[in-house]
């Protein structure tokens, strides 16, 4: 290769592996903040804020979600199988919202640990099936996931 | 193998070539698009939790992939331009920046209409969408940027920079969802092991895909012939062209 263009090849990688490098460590200083929610394992430990808007995301456990019955107020847990987070919500849910689902709240953590949230999204899984496949895993004794009960 | 290297750098051989391929390459893509919506739209089952909502996936997915994929075409482009002086590369990153732009564009509206009934809201800054954010304003950074430049050639360079250095938000778009707690999913398609998406909805999907790095193709050869001939509009080939009625 001619040297002149030798020369530039060599200082194209070097601004692309400079920029990267540049990039990745503001990336990787910043991977706290680049987090959308706190797992509650995180809030259980006491490293989620008390008193400041948060968002903590994981499963809505199985039977823990109470409706009130003349309001909109609901009540649930949200769990990432180490620890679980009570959260008290009222307004209109997602459709996908359900148990055993994923989900994501804000709001402010109150003294007792509970949740107050003021927005409750549901978040998807990477799984997509048709209704009679999903069905069939059901009857064989295995979930979604393709994980035995 | 080196005389294939200086035809390309030849513009009327590269508008006769490119108009070649597409008199073949623009029916097949339209065929596929054709083909793949009406598959994945109609005749595949709705999800079992999602309903028919799902079936924007179609769109957003092939939109988003291509996305990627043409923001590395375009930063290539520019570094062969950058350290071989190579013209035909410098038409093919600028043809490339305003297509990238739109398919960011398509992936971030289908996103959007997709998250309201599935995650209950339109927008969230996750680190998925904000990494795909910042491409869209890459992508209108270098088309901006060349048109800053009276100058052409320093157009190029400056731009070609720019690409190079957006190169690293490529990766962390793809690992994002891996690397961070974020509400959009990981990726149902895997090249190792099983993909979390059922057969029946996989097909039309990478037959979408492929249709639209097909298009992607096209609009990235139709847009370079338009360039080249506005670069070469005084040149003898293009006034024979001209004469020609244009088939060339």
């Amino acid at each position: 290769m001619h040297p002149v263009r030798k020369q530039r090849l060599i200082l194209v990688l070097f601004v692309v592996l400079f920029s990267s490098a540049a990039i990745g460590l503001v990336v990787y200083a910043l991977r706290g903040n680049i987090n959308l929610f706190f797992p509650p394992a995180e809030v259980a430990a006491g490293k989620a804020p008390v008193g400041q808007p948060i968002r903590v995301g994981g499963m809505v456990v199985d039977g823990s979600v109470q409706r009130s019955s003349d309001s909109l107020a609901v009540r649930f847990e949200i769990t990432d199988f180490e620890a679980s987070v009570p959260v008290i919500y009222e307004g209109i849910l997602p459709d996908l919202f359900d148990e055993g689902q994923g989900a994501v709240a804000s709001g402010v953590l109150d003294a007792s640990g509970v949740l107050q949230a003021t927005e409750v999204l549901a978040k998807h899984d990477e799984n997509y099936m048709p209704p009679e496949v999903a069905d069939a895993l059901e009857k064989s004794g295995y979930d979604h996931k393709g994980n035995a009960k | 193998m080196w005389s294939f290297f200086h035809k390309l750098g030849s513009p009327p051989w590269l508008y006769g070539i490119s108009g070649s391929i597409l008199r073949w390459l623009l029916p097949l893509t339209l065929l596929a698009l054709v083909t793949g919506l009406v598959w994945g739209l109609l005749f595949t089952a709705p999800d079992f939790r999602q309903g028919n909502s799902y079936r924007i996936i179609y769109i957003h997915v092939p939109a988003a992939v291509v996305a990627l994929a043409g923001y590395y075409v375009m930063a290539i482009a520019g570094a062969i331009n950058l350290i071989w002086k190579m013209k035909m590369a410098d038409v093919a990153m600028k043809a490339a920046a305003p297509i990238g732009a739109a398919l960011t564009f398509i992936a971030l509206l289908t996103g959007a209409i997709w998250g309201k009934p599935t995650w209950g809201t339109w927008w969230v800054w996750d680190a998925r969408i904000t990494s795909m954010l910042i491409l869209l304003f890459l992508y209108l950074g270098v088309v901006a940027l060349y048109e800053a430049y009276d100058n052409k050639e320093a157009a190029g360079k400056a731009c070609a920079v720019l690409s190079l250095v957006g190169t690293v938000n490529i990766p962390i778009i793809y690992k994002s969802v891996d690397w961070w707690y974020s509400l959009h999913q990981p990726a149902s398609i895997k090249f190792t092991g099983e993909s979390s998406i059922d057969p029946s909805m996989l097909y039309p999907l990478l037959l979408m895909i492929t249709a639209f790095y097909a298009l992607f193709t096209c609009c990235l050869l139709m847009n370079m012939r338009a360039e080249l001939l506005q670069r070469e509009a005084r040149t003898n080939w293009v006034r024979k062209l001209a004469l020609a009625g244009g088939r060339g």
